[in-house]
């Protein structure tokens, strides 16, 4: 990160004397939580201010573009979300059959909605959304050849990104604090560890196809209960750490339209976190153009969720020292929503529920935004656990359910 | 009809004057024709568009838009097209594939998540950037996409004009019918009446303020949409034309798309 910085402030005084593009965003955000916290650390409220200016410089009719986009947040009670990141700073050179990507980059493998299993480039900014949505920016040379049978990425990722994870002050958090300054690394290279990826994709009629393979530090860790201290009156005193190890995964994701439907489908296979184990999800999204005459159209969506690890945290069985995985989503089903009104202030609803098919509770979440003036969003967001028992790995948050109101200025 | 009397009439159609009597939709068909004739070999060309949203209290919207268009032989036109304002949708982009048969395909690119979405080909009659005009009405207007009929010849604007109808092929548009004023000297659109799908009068859309370019192609640098069911208008104000500017196939890719900023 430090690094990163350095460069960017080497790189200002070009940003600055030549002519070019700012833009970006100041996101005002506070969250409210429907009960008391699990953990006595956490609050029962949060505000926060974030900022995301973007510089973008073209030359060569566009066939070269330079961008740097810095990012920084202030959060009230979690000093692990007060962070900065360089999401990109990067150059894109385009020739004809051939484009490079040297910098600090963000790309987006997939199609489902609820889960983003094949996206593995970019580490996850976990304190920015608990969802996954958000990203780190990874340094990548990514070099497309462009065929007239698809287009193949070749990714060299030489620095490793260590995924953010909520302090104890965080909510939601996991229920031991993880430990984010002192991870493990399988491999003794640690982030320096070079890893590689490579994707052709490619547009056949109806079809959007994605075959991909990634080889080096898994972006997505198991943890490790390690005991660090004997405490007099409570015991053993344990932290939990993250455990990057060396992965091998291969991957498709698949989407096809037909009308008002769109059947999607992502899946993988992956090496090295114990057991070689697949994951899955699939499913549609059928629009209503146009209901009664309006201008609305409301979407139906459905995916079922598959994973073949075990939910282990939360469990008692976990035996310090042995790796175990977060994954809460191993038979669920997925149901939601997608309203857009279509209107001058593009006003849109997602609302999107979880269903742990084995019996395990659900999870909840909507998202409502609407434009007010030329130059602000405002958006209302919402998430809720339901009926979480004790034994899987969203009992730490089922406490948590909240309400957050974002205001953005764009300019 | 006795034999003897068909015999007359048939000897009549032997003479050239007679070959055979132009229907409406013959005659209708040959105008869209011969103005998507007088439209083609631009090859391609950007240009800049703002439109200016108006609801039904005269409250105002900007929407500010640059285009590039590829002409394709034997097919409907690509564009890729970039939005500027407002500012949250700053480097959307999409790319479309216009087809004379079969359903259009679209990707939007969302800059924020770098993501490609595909659209339903299905949302055709949805509004395009929240303004009055549906992406059928701005997507490449191929003559295959319509059958057509002639009402009449008329004045428009001081203007000799064509007057007729023309029926959407595809049960996904939101009309069931469009009444076109054509002038006889262009072959351009000067008014166009939008009817719903129960036949109703919806939208009007003038064009106005036509500029030629490469000593040819006419050009409306303003359209404005009215709609008479919600009171809420659009202006579209079309400004840079730039014609043979040396566009690509590899311009109207899904990398170009990721590209467009």
């Amino acid at each position: 990160m430090k690094r990163l910085l350095i460069a960017a402030v080497a790189l200002w005084p070009l940003v600055n004397s030549q002519a070019g593009d700012w833009r970006g965003y100041v996101e005002f955000e506070g969250t409210v939580f429907f009960e008391d916290p699990a953990y006595a650390e956490q609050s029962n409220s949060d505000l926060s201010i974030a900022a995301e200016p973007e510089y973008i410089r073209e030359w060569n009719n566009g066939d070269d573009i330079f961008t740097f986009k810095p990012f920084y947040r202030v959060d009230q009670r979690d000093n692990h979300r007060t962070h900065g990141d360089l999401r990109e700073l990067s150059w894109i050179h385009a020739a004809d059959d051939w484009e490079i990507l040297a910098g600090v980059g963000k790309v987006f493998w997939g199609v489902t909605e609820a889960v983003h299993l094949v996206d593995i480039v970019n580490q996850t900014d976990l304190v920015e959304s608990f969802d996954g949505e958000e990203k780190l920016g990874q340094p990548m040379i990514d070099l497309s050849l462009i065929r007239d049978w698809g287009v193949v990425d070749l990714f060299i990722l030489p620095w490793f990104r260590e995924r953010t994870f909520p302090s104890e002050d965080g909510r939601p958090r996991f229920a031991i604090p993880i430990d984010k300054n002192d991870p493990i690394y399988e491999s003794g290279a640690e982030q320096h560890h070079v890893d590689f990826a490579a994707r052709w994709s490619n547009s056949i009629g109806a079809w959007d196809i994605g075959l991909s393979y990634f080889y080096g530090t898994s972006r997505e860790p198991r943890f490790v209960i390690q005991p660090t201290a004997i405490d007099p009156v409570t015991g053993t005193v344990s932290e939990t750490k993250p455990l990057y190890e060396i992965i091998n995964q291969a991957s498709i994701d698949l989407q096809a339209i037909y009308g008002s439907w769109l059947w999607k489908l992502e899946a993988f296979t992956r090496g090295g976190q114990g057991d070689r184990f697949a994951s899955a999800a699939g499913g549609f999204e059928y629009t209503f153009v146009g209901v009664r005459e309006s201008a609305i159209d409301v979407g139906i969506i459905a995916e079922y969720l598959y994973d073949g690890r075990d939910d282990e945290i939360g469990s008692t069985e976990i035996m310090p020292g042995t790796p175990f995985s977060t994954s809460p989503f191993q038979n669920d089903l997925v149901l939601g929503t997608r309203i857009t009104l279509n209107d001058m202030q593009s006003t849109e609803l997602l609302v999107v529920g979880i269903i742990d098919l084995e019996g395990n509770g659900q999870t909840f979440s909507m998202e409502a935004s609407r434009r007010v003036g030329s130059n602000w969003i405002v958006a209302l967001e919402g998430s809720a656990f339901s009926n979480v028992p004790e034994n899987t790995s969203l009992a730490s948050f089922k406490k948590d359910s909240n309400i957050r109101l974002k205001l953005t200025r764009y300019f | 009809m006795t034999p003897a009397r068909i015999l007359p009439a048939l000897l009549l159609c032997l003479l050239p004057v007679c070959v055979h009597a132009e229907t409406a939709e013959e005659k209708a068909l040959a105008i869209a024709v011969e103005a998507d004739n007088r439209d083609s070999g631009f090859v391609d060309y950007t240009n800049d568009t703002q439109m200016i949203l108006r609801n039904k209290q005269g409250q105002e919207s900007i929407r500010v838009i640059r285009s590039k268009t590829l002409e394709v032989d034997g097919d409907g036109d690509k564009s890729l097209t970039i939005f500027d304002e407002p500012n949250d949708v700053k480097g959307t982009a999409l790319l479309s594939f216009t087809h004379k048969e079969g359903p259009d395909d679209q990707w939007l690119y969302l800059p924020a998540l770098k993501r490609v979405k595909r659209i339903a080909s299905d949302n055709k009659s949805g509004p395009f950037m929240g303004s009055e005009f549906a992406y059928e009405d701005i997507t490449s207007q191929e003559v295959e996409k319509y059958t057509y009929k002639y009402l009449r010849d008329d004045s428009f604007d001081g203007m000799d004009v064509f007057v007729f109808e023309r029926y959407p092929v595809d049960k996904k548009s939101g009309y069931t019918r469009q009444i076109i004023w054509m002038d006889k000297e262009h072959y351009k659109e000067r008014k166009i009446e939008f009817y719903d799908r129960k036949d109703t009068l919806l939208k009007t859309l003038l064009f106005t303020d036509y500029n030629q370019y490469q000593d040819r192609f006419w050009r409306a640098h303003q359209m404005d949409m009215e709609n008479h069911q919600t009171g809420k208008s659009t202006r579209l104000l079309q400004s840079n034309y730039k014609y043979g500017t040396g566009l690509r196939e590899r311009d109207f890719d899904q990398n170009s798309l990721k590209r467009a900023r």
